[in-house]
């Protein structure tokens, strides 16, 4: 006998569908990532959904996995209750205009040469199985060392960029557009 | 390019982005290729825990209300395993689901079946230190949508896991035995390979129902991974 452990086949993914709201999408406290005591700097996050013919997808369900003010992802133990610890998760339904929003902070910029950035898996009916991106914020002068950013190619990067409002402002947004000439680079992970 | 599509022994096991007699597919499913990124360049296989607090009957989608829902009562069970068949302990299990009539409560939801007001249809628990996991709930019914002419998906559970990153994560449907429904479906047809298909399908257990109560299914789930393993170098 080989001591190879028998390779399972992982389960197959089927869509989230329209109806998760009172569900997976039922959790409000998951648009705020922030405690009164989590350190960095304090951003609104909107983030829009498009589909194929520019039009605002009402039905998605988006989540986000992101560093703390110093860079780390610092899950807690399975189970443990909820503290002022930073957690790096949040999961919104978007609405009617295709958006919703998280209140989060900035994350630290990586040790090791990369750009700060957040990761997304982005759910809808439409979709049969989920799309992996990831958001990095306009004017970082790190833009230019970040090898994730390095691998797409130049006309498409601006895809993957977040932009304040104005500039200064504590709320940015970011657009995923699922087709299209602006569609959004998503990841073979 | 997906990673299922890149390895030999997944070849067909999960649905593609593009699959037309899903019609919701063509507008939403991107077109372009998508970016591969080394595991070793990328953080999404850091450790993720979706913070949900867990209520005595969270479980338990019969005790949510005042009164019992309508319908078969049932159970559903399982483990949660990973790619190298290990338990997936102490990770979060969501699952939704549309009432013993076929109907969400959901404000999108126009079916002319009733609503029952004792039955959310929402549930979440924990997997076990064995990576097991226990729901009790009334058996779904099946509902039409508007996909096609005389669409109507086969009775389903919906799930939700995490694991340990978010490269194990999944959302996924629970079907149930020889349902008629599954020949017609294009969300359940959309996996290629037959076999994978019937894992979704649960397996009704004599031995865990339980007398003068409730019937039983089992269902486990595989989850992508483990992350310690890169998948460049499987064989």
């Amino acid at each position: 006998m080989s001591d190879m452990p028998t390779r399972l086949i992982a389960s197959g993914s089927q869509t989230v569908g329209p109806f998760f709201h009172f569900g997976p999408g039922d959790h409000p406290q998951l648009g705020s990532l922030i405690a009164p005591g989590t350190k960095g700097e304090r951003l609104d996050l909107q983030v829009r959904v498009f589909d194929g013919q520019g039009a605002a997808v009402p039905d998605a369900l988006v989540e986000i996995w992101q560093a703390d003010a110093e860079g780390r992802f610092a899950a807690p133990a399975p189970g443990a209750p909820r503290t002022d610890a930073f957690t790096g998760f949040g999961r919104m339904p978007t609405g009617a205009d295709g958006r919703c929003t998280f209140q989060t902070i900035r994350p630290g910029p990586p040790a090791d040469m990369e750009a700060a950035h957040i990761n997304l898996c982005v759910f809808m009916r439409g979709l049969l199985r989920h799309i992996y991106t990831r958001l990095y914020f306009a004017g970082d002068p790190a833009l230019g060392i970040d090898p994730v950013l390095l691998l797409v190619p130049d006309q498409r990067r601006a895809t993957l960029l977040a932009h304040p409002q104005a500039p200064g402002s504590a709320v940015w947004t970011f657009d995923i557009h699922l087709q299209g000439d602006q569609e959004t680079v998503f990841f073979d992970l | 390019m997906t990673h299922d599509e890149r390895d030999p022994l997944l070849t067909g096991t999960q649905p593609p982005l593009l699959y037309p007699p899903y019609q919701s597919t063509v507008l939403r499913a991107p077109t372009r290729p998508l970016l591969r990124v080394p595991a070793n360049m990328s953080d999404f296989n850091a450790p993720v825990y979706g913070y949900l607090p867990i209520g005595e009957a969270d479980h338990d989608l019969t005790r949510q209300s005042a009164e019992e829902p309508q319908g078969q009562r049932i159970t559903v069970s399982g483990r949660v395993l990973d790619e190298d068949g290990r338990p997936v302990p102490h990770t979060l299990v969501e699952l939704w689901q549309a009432n013993a009539g076929g109907r969400y409560r959901h404000f999108n939801d126009n079916h002319p079946a009733p609503i029952d007001p004792h039955f959310t249809g929402s549930g979440r628990t924990m997997t076990d230190a064995e990576g097991r996991y226990r729901f009790v709930t009334i058996k779904p019914g099946a509902y039409p949508w508007r996909n096609h002419h005389n669409a109507w998906r086969p009775a389903h559970i919906h799930f939700s896991l995490f694991g340990p990153s978010f490269l194990s994560r999944v959302v996924t449907q629970m079907y149930f035995p020889n349902d008629p429904l599954f020949p017609y479906d294009p969300m359940f047809q959309s996996i290629p390979d037959p076999r994978a298909r019937e894992r979704l399908i649960s397996a009704f257990s004599l031995d865990l129902t339980e007398p003068e109560w409730a019937l039983a299914y089992t269902f486990d789930i595989i989850l992508r991974g483990p992350n310690s393993t890169p998948f460049e170098q499987r064989t």
